[in-house]
C-alpha cells in the first residue's frame, strides 16, 4: 500500500551561532527524528545518521555535486564564484580533474614529503617548548600548515597568511548568506587578487604540486584556463581544513590526558590519534548535494531538484554505528568514518592532511610530557568548518 | 559464504566467512584483523589495504585498473607482481578458498 507519510520536521538552524557553539544536542535530535528530516527554516532535506550520510555520499548519480555543494542551487541562481572543477562537478567530467589530483597527492608522492614535514614539526615543537605558554591556534595549528603546505605547492615566500581568510570565505559560502558569510567576504576581499596570482604557473616553483598540476596541460588532461583553477582548489581546500584538523587533535589530546599518555607510550599511534580527532570533531561538518531524480530515503519520498544537507559530524558520532561515540579513543578502529567524505568526492588531500597530523603528533609524543590548557578555549564559527579561534596551552617537556 | 584466508607476515593464519559483494578490506577491518588498515575507507586512495595473493589464484581476480596500479607504487612495503589492494577485491562465490598475504607494514 502506498501511504503518503509526512517526514519529520525540524526547526533547528544549523548555520546559527547558537548551533555552532554546541551542535551535539541538535545532531542527536536530527538523528533520532528519522533517516531524513525536513529543515523548515531552509526548506531543505537533511541526513544525520551514518547509514544515510554514507549512502548519499556514495550515490553521485542521484545526489549530484554539479548543482553546488552548498545551500545554493546553481540551476536556480548563478554560482557566486566559478564552480570548482573537482568539488562541484559530477563524473565523468569530475574524474578528469580528479585523476590529475590523485596523481599529485598519491601515497607515493607523500613519501617524498615525509622527512621534510617531520623536520618542520620537530623544529616547531622545540621552539614552543621554550615558551611558558602560547596560543596553539595561531602558533601551531595555523603555523604548521602555513609552514609546510605552501612550500609543497611551490608558492613564493611571503603573505602566506592570506590563505586563511580566503579559505574561511569559501567554506562560509556553502551556507546561507548570513552574517558569518558577509563578514568572511569582507575579510577576504583584500587577498582575492593575491590568491589568484598564486595559482599562475609563472609564480610557482618547478617542483611543487602547482607545477605538477600545470604539467597536465601538456598531456592534454587540463586546458590552460583550467590548470590555475585546479591549483586554486588546493589552496582553498588545503589550509583551513588542516588548521581545524590539527586544532581538533590538540584540543582532544589536551582534554583527554590519558589518551595523550597512551600516545606518548606508543608514538606509532600518532596517525591513529589524528584520525580519531577527525572523526570526533569532524573539521568539515557539512556538505550539500542536489537530487537528480525522485528518490526514496528511509521510506520518505524526495523530489528531483531538492537540496540534501549531509551532517558528516553527526554521522561520525552516530551511536547506531559507533560504540561510545562521545569518547576520544586513539585505539578506536575509525575505518569508515566520513570526516574526509566518501565515494567519488572523498577528500583528495586526505593523505597530506594525515601526514601533517602524524608528524605534529609524533613530535608531541616524543618531546612533551603533558599538555595543559591554561586559558579559556574559544570556538571559531564557520558555516562549514568546526574549528577554534584560540587554545591557550603550556607544554611540559619530557625529562 | 565464501571463505577467505589471511596469512600474517609472521605466518599466523585466520579464515573469515565473507558475504558475497563485500570487499576483502571491509571483511578484515570490520573483523578487527591486524595488518590491513584501510585508512581511506575503501576509496582507492591510501594503499594501506595492500595484500599479495597466491600466484595461482591471481587469475580469479579481474584485471586491476590503472588507478589501482598507480596506488600500488605507493605501498609501505614494496609491491610484488602479485600485489593487490584488498579494498578493490569484491568477494564472489568463485573466491571461496582464496588466500591473501598481509605485508609486514601498511604505513
Ligand atoms: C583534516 C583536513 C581535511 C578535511 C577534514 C577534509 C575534508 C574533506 C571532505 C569532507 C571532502 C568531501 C567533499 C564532498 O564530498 O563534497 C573533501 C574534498 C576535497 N578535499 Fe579535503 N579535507 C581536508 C584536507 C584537505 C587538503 C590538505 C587538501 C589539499 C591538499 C584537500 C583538498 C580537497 C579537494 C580538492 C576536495 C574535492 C575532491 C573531489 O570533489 O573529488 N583537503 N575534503
Ligand atoms: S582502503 Fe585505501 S586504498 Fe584500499
Amino acid at each position: 500500500m502506498d501511504v503518503a507519510i509526512t517526514p519529520p520536521v525540524s526547526t533547528a538552524d544549523p548555520f546559527s551561532r547558537e548551533f555552532f557553539a554546541d551542535p551535539f544536542p541538535v545532531h542527536a535530535a536530527l538523528r533520532d527524528a528519522g533517516p531524513v528530516v525536513r529543515l523548515a527554516k531552509y526548506e531543505i532535506w537533511a541526513v544525520a545518521r551514518y547509514d544515510e550520510v554514507h549512502r548519499v555520499l556514495n550515490d553521485w548519480e542521484t545526489f549530484s555535486s554539479a548543482r553546488g555543494v552548498g545551500l545554493s542551487d546553481f540551476k536556480k541562481e548563478p554560482p557566486w564564484r566559478l564552480p570548482s572543477l573537482v568539488l562541484e562537478t559530477d563524473p565523468p567530467f569530475h574524474d578528469r580533474t580528479r585523476k590529475v589530483l590523485n596523481r599529485v597527492l598519491s601515497p607515493a608522492a607523500m613519501k617524498t614529503l615525509k622527512e621534510r614535514f617531520a623536520a618542520a614539526a620537530d623544529t616547531m615543537i622545540d621552539e614552543l617548548l621554550g615558551r611558558d605558554s602560547f596560543d596553539a591556534v595561531p602558533e601551531l595549528s595555523e603555523a604548521f600548515p602555513l609552514a609546510v603546505f605552501p612550500d609543497a605547492i611551490g608558492m613564493p615566500q611571503g603573505h602566506r597568511h592570506n590563505l586563511l581568510p580566503y579559505g574561511n570565505m569559501v567554506f562560509n559560502s556553502f551556507g546561507p548568506r548570513n552574517e558569518l558569510f558577509a563578514e568572511a567576504v569582507r575579510d577576504a576581499e583584500p587577498v582575492m587578487a593575491w590568491v589568484r596570482a598564486q595559482s599562475e604557473r609563472k609564480n610557482l616553483s618547478d617542483d611543487g604540486f602547482g607545477a605538477q598540476i600545470h604539467a597536465a596541460v601538456a598531456t592534454g588532461e587540463l586546458t590552460e584556463d583550467e590548470a590555475p583553477m585546479v591549483v586554486r582548489s588546493l589552496l582553498t581546500a588545503g589550509v583551513d581544513t588542516t588548521v581545524s584538523g590539527l586544532g581538533a587533535a590538540l584540543f582532544c589530546l589536551s582534554r583527554f590526558p590519558e589518551q595523550f599518555q597512551k600516545l606518548r607510550a606508543n608514538p606509532g599511534l600518532a596517525r591513529a590519534a589524528f584520525e580519531e580527532a577527525v572523526r570526533f570533531e569532524s573539521p568539515v561538518q557539512t556538505f550539500f548535494r542536489t537530487t537528480t531524480r525522485p528518490v526514496e530515503v528511509g521510506g520518505f519520498h524526495i523530489d528531483e531538484g531538492e537540496k540534501v544537507l549531509m551532517f558528516l559530524g553527526a554521522a561520525n558520532r552516530d551511536p547506531r554505528k559507533w560504540g561510545r561515540p562521545e569518547d576520544y579513543d586513539i585505539a578506536r578502529k575509525t575505518v569508515g568514518h566520513v570526516g574526509f567524505g566518501s565515494g567519488v568526492h572523498a577528500c583528495v588531500g586526505q593523505l597530506l592532511a594525515r601526514l601533517e597530523g602524524e608528524v605534529v603528533l609524533q613530535a608531541l609524543a616524543r618531546k612533551v610530557a603533558a599538555i595543559e590548557i591554561v586559558g579559556e578555549p574559544r570556538r571559531r564559527f564557520n558555516n562549514t568548518l568546526r574549528g577554534l579561534a584560540s587554545l591557550p596551552l603550556r607544554l611540559h617537556r619530557t625529562q | 559464504m565464501p571463505e577467505i584466508t589471511f596469512v600474517q607476515f609472521h605466518g599466523a593464519r585466520e579464515t573469515l566467512d565473507v558475504a558475497v559483494g563485500n570487499t576483502i578490506m571491509f571483511a578484515a577491518t570490520s573483523h578487527g584483523l591486524e595488518g590491513i588498515v584501510g585508512e581511506c575507507g575503501g576509496n582507492a586512495m591510501c594503499a594501506t589495504c595492500h595484500v599479495s595473493v597466491e600466484p595461482d589464484q591471481l587469475h580469479l581476480l579481474p584485471a586491476m585498473t590503472d588507478d589501482e596500479d598507480a596506488l600500488l607504487d605507493g605501498t609501505a612495503i614494496m609491491r610484488q607482481p602479485n600485489s593487490r589492494l584488498s579494498c578493490q577485491i569484491h568477494v564472489t562465490p568463485a573466491l571461496d578458498g582464496f588466500v591473501v598475504h598481509v605485508p609486514e607494514r601498511q604505513i
